[in-house]
């Protein structure tokens, strides 16, 4: 506890740099997601290409995607770039699942309604089908912003200063207190990050509050 | 008027869903396709707002071929109806009805005071503006579909089985309306269904298609039930097609006589002086509106609520014959009730009175077949 007060400002510096390399990748990811997941459902053959390839991205190591990446992007090893385009690649893979299926759960009857009152196909994706996978969206988006905090901890291995340099330095010392400081902050900031998305789903949510009629 | 010329639909994989589909919904009149599931109703529903392309033959809108004309403009002049609503879940009932007045550009307050004006015409209160669809119940949703589709004030309206989502007491209700609401607006309807009760009750002329996407038969209700053209037309309409025929033959030329009553609370001596020896009395209520049967002979002190036989229906004397049979047949009298339309007693009929103008009548209107080849397609 003490440790922790002496450093708090270290802390504080390194939790912002944290939130910023998790939520950039999180807003990126999802623009990217969003298209991806329109096509997956607008037509069904990419789906599965679509969500088989997404799926094999997630699975590459996280360490070893980041020291790929600076050889990829050509950037200096220590460019927080790295870890940002990286992790918006994991974003993507976890989010065009859940954007294609959010998608696909907009009632068939809302979608020929919007179809037959004379409202084309952009405007349709945008007034009625994306508010209405909202709701499946926000749940996906839960599980990558959780999944964002943890794995930018993975960064401090390739000398990347955040909330994970806590658990480098900890162990290069034998020293518990900034680990489970670190441990701390990462979980506050994925609960933070978990209460925004929820109350923001909820904000442009109306309709699914009050209660229904018999 | 909408004249389907000789159109077909086949899919990829050899499905044909209407196959020489050659029909017209004249302009301000009711047209339902009614068929069993397969017929092919629904795709030729969509076919006119080119939800569907005809794989040949044209459809046009008063003359003028839909297959050149743009499918969104097109749509925003035909309103749309289909089963529970298709309302927008994430819309306000106003914002739902004010779907395609705000698509053709009309300014957003105008385009809400329309909504809330057709919101009380289709009988809804006003309170249930700010509500969202699953707020409702089904029938308030089904009348929030058919105000969206009306927003705009289209000449036509394409509806798919709009109402059979709903239970049957509602149903009639939402029919009554409609049909109502026709009377007004004078609408060309296209109106599918595969409930043959609700296609004679709401038609003006129906389309029975079998599967296969194939006209059948196309006549007016009453020629429909008085001269199928082949047997599935026969035994799709079902039984007691003479007995429902009669919904469309006027009840103004039975003769009605005078039935003596007395007013509920009536003592039991007055009641029976006043049956003076007849087995059952009709009672009527302070305003002179029927409101059960007694007998006489079994009454307690007064006459009371809980001596009244409720079994007869009542008929508008300006109602149809099968009203005033019905009214008869069910009666414990036998003798048929009969109100003006106000509800207040005009008098009886007996079922031989109603069937002696039944009799009368099947000379000169569409009760008899006046040729065997008098229907069919033109």
């Amino acid at each position: 506890m003490t440790w922790f007060l002496d450093h708090l400002a270290q802390v504080g510096g390194l939790l912002v740099t944290h939130a910023y390399l998790a939520v950039v990748p999180l807003v990126v990811g999802l623009a990217l997601a969003v298209p991806l997941g329109w096509l997956a459902t607008r037509f069904p053959r990419l789906y599965t290409p679509l969500i088989t390839a997404s799926g094999l991205l997630y699975t590459i190591p996280s360490l070893a995607l980041f020291v790929l990446m600076p050889l990829v992007l050509g950037l200096g090893i220590l460019n927080p770039l790295n870890v940002i385009v990286a992790l918006t690649l994991y974003t993507v893979a976890l989010l065009v699942r859940t954007v294609a299926d959010g998608l696909s759960s907009v009632p068939e009857q809302v979608r020929q309604a919007a179809t037959a009152m004379g409202i084309g196909p952009v405007r349709r994706f945008v007034t009625v089908e994306l508010p209405l996978a909202v709701p499946v969206i926000a749940a996906g988006l839960r599980v990558a912003a959780v999944s964002n905090v943890s794995i930018v901890s993975v960064a401090a291995l390739i000398g990347i200063a955040q909330l994970g340099s806590l658990f480098t330095d900890g162990f290069a010392r034998d020293f518990l207190d900034p680990i489970v400081v670190g441990i701390v902050a990462c979980i506050v900031l994925a609960l933070i990050l978990d209460l925004a998305i929820v109350a923001l789903a909820r904000a442009v949510t109306p309709w699914l509050r009050g209660g229904r009629a018999g | 008027m909408i004249r389907f010329s000789d159109v077909r639909k086949t899919y990829p994989d050899g499905t044909v869903a209407v196959d020489g589909l050659t029909l017209e919904a004249p302009t301000g009149q009711i047209t339902v396709l009614v068929g069993p599931s397969g017929c092919g109703k629904t795709t030729s529903l969509r076919m006119i707002n080119k939800m569907i392309e005809p794989t040949s033959g044209s459809i046009t809108v008063d003359g003028r071929d839909i297959s050149g004309m743009n499918a969104d403009e097109l749509r925003r002049g035909m309103g749309y109806v289909i089963q529970s609503g298709g309302l927008f879940p994430h819309r306000t009932v106003l914002d739902n009805i004010a779907t395609v007045p705000l698509l053709l550009g009309v300014p957003k307050t105008q385009a809400r005071a329309s909504a809330m004006e057709l919101l009380e015409r289709m009988g809804l209160s006003t309170s249930l503006a700010k509500r969202y669809p699953n707020q409702l119940s089904g029938g308030q949703q089904q009348r929030v579909g058919v105000a969206r589709a009306l927003a705009a004030d289209p000449p036509i309206m394409l509806m798919d089985e709009p109402f059979s989502a709903v239970d049957p007491q509602v149903r009639e209700q939402l029919q009554d309306e409609f049909l109502r609401l026709q009377g007004e607006l004078g609408k060309t309807i296209v109106f599918v269904t595969h409930d043959i009760d609700e296609a004679v009750k709401l038609g003006d002329q129906v389309a029975v298609l079998r599967v296969g996407g194939t006209l059948a038969q196309l006549a007016s209700p009453e020629r429909l039930l008085a001269d199928p053209a082949d047997d599935f037309v026969a035994d799709f309409l079902g039984r007691d097609r003479g007995y429902r025929g009669l919904a469309f033959a006027p009840g103004g030329s039975v003769p009605i006589g005078t039935e003596p009553t007395v007013v509920l609370g009536t003592s039991s001596d007055a009641a029976r002086s006043v049956a003076s020896g007849a087995a059952w009395l009709l009672i009527v209520d302070e305003a002179g509106a029927p409101v059960g049967w007694v007998e006489p002979a079994r009454l307690g002190a007064r006459v009371e609520r809980s001596d009244l036989h409720r079994g007869g229906t009542v008929a508008r004397a300006s109602g149809s014959l099968r009203a005033a049979l019905d009214a008869a047949l069910s009666a414990p009298s036998r003798r048929g009730v009969l109100t003006d339309d106000a509800g207040r007693l005009i008098g009886t009929v007996s079922a031989h009175d109603v069937l002696a103008a039944i009799e009368g009548a099947g000379g000169s209107a569409d009760g008899t077949p006046a040729s065997s080849n008098g229907d069919g397609a033109p």
